[in-house]
């Protein structure tokens, strides 16, 4: 495992690498540039850095005005009043009209920690999801991130970028790593049951199959780190090939990764599809660490999962 | 403004409202209410005072009209039209699954319309975007915003004026339909917004009132705005809500109710008299 950073820092660095070859990126921020690092950018490019205020819903519609006149507009605020408080915003003045703007929540999920349940949001990627023409993305590290960052810009069309507060211990710094969207990315090769994990869960899983290993149980692990468009092609593999499919991610089981995997499979190969994430319910104040403990998001309870789908599969 | 020029934009309104009645009649569906207060004020926009290329919509450097009251297509479909942005045969298509008019304002698919709005209170913002954007490029354009008095009662509004004043955005021309009347009743008796002028003066714009119905008044106003540097501006046009049709004038229940064959006869009646005026 490499370096150890929160994917919301290396998206303000990875921004205002972008921001310095691509004269078209404008920023807006609601008053929490310091949290989201997009401050980062606007230190560097202060003409092209619009901090709103604490008007999440303006900052939306502006950037959709921006989009119109040919920039390429990142909006930034946390994952719960981004995707939450603006989704009537992001749908019709953004994605209904196709608009190139970059919608980036950051603090998503439990691990914003201490705050408590009014911050953690567990519902963004569900809600992104179901906005037609949407690119949801939520990486698993800083390494990621910034390839994340570098993609979605050369990608025209309204995306929304999933990140998190805390500092994340970097997977994909590997040989051959690529990230293309839509793209799965194969973490571990394995032949008896598939575990799909996104964001932070990737690290999990990655443990949980080493565990695994030791009790015979070869488990594959794939990043999606894209959740719409999802990989198809990559479910459609790991259900065939390995009949059982486990998902991990940060964010209420219904609707986030585990309904989109869920829904390419009851479609086209039905096997077992075990999911880890809250279980439909709200956050609450506590250490980060101890929330995942709590919400059973941990390379346990991964693995017990793994082990219950691997049972639920057809002999 | 010359008295002939006055008389021509003033035969526009009339004609845009009798289009606009057309339309909604070969839909049988569609907001006439707060379409027909709005007609002088797209007249003078489009027939004298916007900078657009009909033969190219997309111009870099056009000005550009958001209809944050998305509903108002009734008013702006037959003034893009009747300017030549597309064919009048298109109007037949309002509101139909195979054509490309949607109910609501739509971008993508109709030249000329600069904004996809339709949802109230984010269109201003989309606007206070362009204005922006205007800014950052050193361009000259104008960007008008034409926002209904009901619709300020979302709180999205406010925050775009902040904004707007706060960036000295002079190149953003708010036009409020002070029409008084929205979909459940009166503003009055439905959320009294109060006083407007103030209001729009305490947000730190520059703000006109007039006769939103006048076109020299409209006209006017307009050119005091962009003459006027350093605060966005506000021009609070008063209307009535159907203005033209009698029995519709300041009335909520023809905010968007569709007339029965007799009550359009009526309507129609009525605005060809005003027509030939």
């Amino acid at each position: 495992m490499g370096e150890k950073i929160a994917t919301r820092h290396a998206y303000g660095e990875a921004l205002a690498e972008v921001g310095a070859e691509n004269h078209d990126i404008v920023v807006l921020d609601a008053d929490v540039s310091t949290c989201t690092m997009s401050c980062m950018f606007g230190e560097k490019f202060p003409d092209r850095f619009f901090n709103v205020g604490i008007a999440e819903a303006n900052m939306v519609g502006i950037a959709a005005g921006l989009a119109t006149c040919g920039f390429s507009p990142f909006v930034n605020t946390f994952a719960m009043f981004m995707a939450g408080r603006t989704f009537d915003q992001i749908r019709n003045s953004i994605a209904y009209p196709g608009l190139n703007v970059k919608i980036v929540g950051t603090h998503a999920g439990l691990t914003v920690g201490e705050d408590g349940a009014t911050h953690q949001c567990l519902e963004d990627m569900a809600l992104m999801r179901s906005i037609p023409g949407m690119t949801v993305i939520c990486p698993a590290d800083g390494n990621e991130t910034r390839e994340a960052v570098r993609a979605i810009v050369r990608h025209n069309g309204p995306t929304y970028l999933r990140l998190g507060r805390m500092a994340t211990e970097t997977v994909t710094a590997i040989p051959g790593y690529k990230f293309e969207i839509g793209k799965s990315v194969e973490m571990r090769k394995g032949s008896d049951v598939t575990i799909i994990a996104t964001g932070i869960m990737v690290a999990m899983a990655l443990k949980a199959a080493a565990e695994l290993e030791k009790e015979g149980i070869s488990a594959r692990v794939l990043n999606f780190h894209t959740i719409k468009p999802i990989d198809r092609e990559a479910v459609i593999r790991a259900a065939k090939e390995t009949g059982a499919i486990v998902t991990a991610e940060e964010h209420n089981i219904l609707g986030g990764l585990g309904g989109a995997v869920s829904e390419v499979v009851t479609e086209c190969l039905p096997v077992p599809v075990v999911k880890v994430g809250t279980r439909d319910t709200f956050g609450r104040s506590g250490n980060a660490d101890d929330l995942l403990e709590i919400y059973g998001l941990t390379p346990e309870t991964i693995a017990q999962s793994t082990r219950a789908a691997m049972k639920a599969k057809k002999v | 403004m010359d008295s002939k020029k006055a008389a021509e934009l003033r035969k526009r309104a009339w004609e845009i409202r009798y289009t606009g009645l057309k339309m909604v009649k070969n839909a049988r569906s569609g907001h006439i209410g707060g379409a027909f207060s709005l007609s002088e004020i797209m007249s003078v926009l489009y027939f004298d005072k916007m900078n657009v290329r009909t033969d190219d919509p997309q111009w870099e450097d056009r000005d550009r009209l958001v209809l944050s009251k998305g509903h108002a297509t009734v008013a702006l479909y037959p003034t893009l039209a009747l300017r030549g942005f597309f064919p009048l045969e298109w109007l037949d298509t309002f509101r139909k699954a195979d054509g490309q008019l949607s109910g609501h304002a739509e971008m993508r698919h109709v030249p000329g319309v600069d904004m996809s709005t339709g949802s109230l209170g984010q269109g201003l913002s989309a606007a206070v975007g362009m204005a922006l954007a205007g800014k950052c490029r050193d361009k000259d354009h104008f960007t008008y915003a034409i926002v209904g008095d009901g619709e300020i009662q979302e709180g999205q509004i406010w925050e775009a004026l902040m904004f707007a004043a706060a960036r000295r955005l002079d190149n953003l021309i708010v036009i409020l339909d002070n029409n008084k009347v929205q979909l459940d009743g009166t503003v009055r008796e439905v959320l009294d917004t109060g006083d407007l002028k103030a209001k729009f003066q305490a947000f730190g714009f520059h703000t006109l009132e007039i006769d939103g119905h006048s076109v020299e008044e409209i006209a006017a106003a307009i050119d005091e705005a962009r003459a006027y540097k350093g605060k966005p501006h506000a021009i609070i046009a008063n209307t009535i809500k159907g203005k033209g049709v009698s029995f519709m004038e300041g009335r909520c229940q023809w905010h968007g109710k569709t007339p029965n064959d007799e009550q359009f006869a009526l309507a129609f009646k009525e605005l060809e008299e005003k027509c030939e005026v």
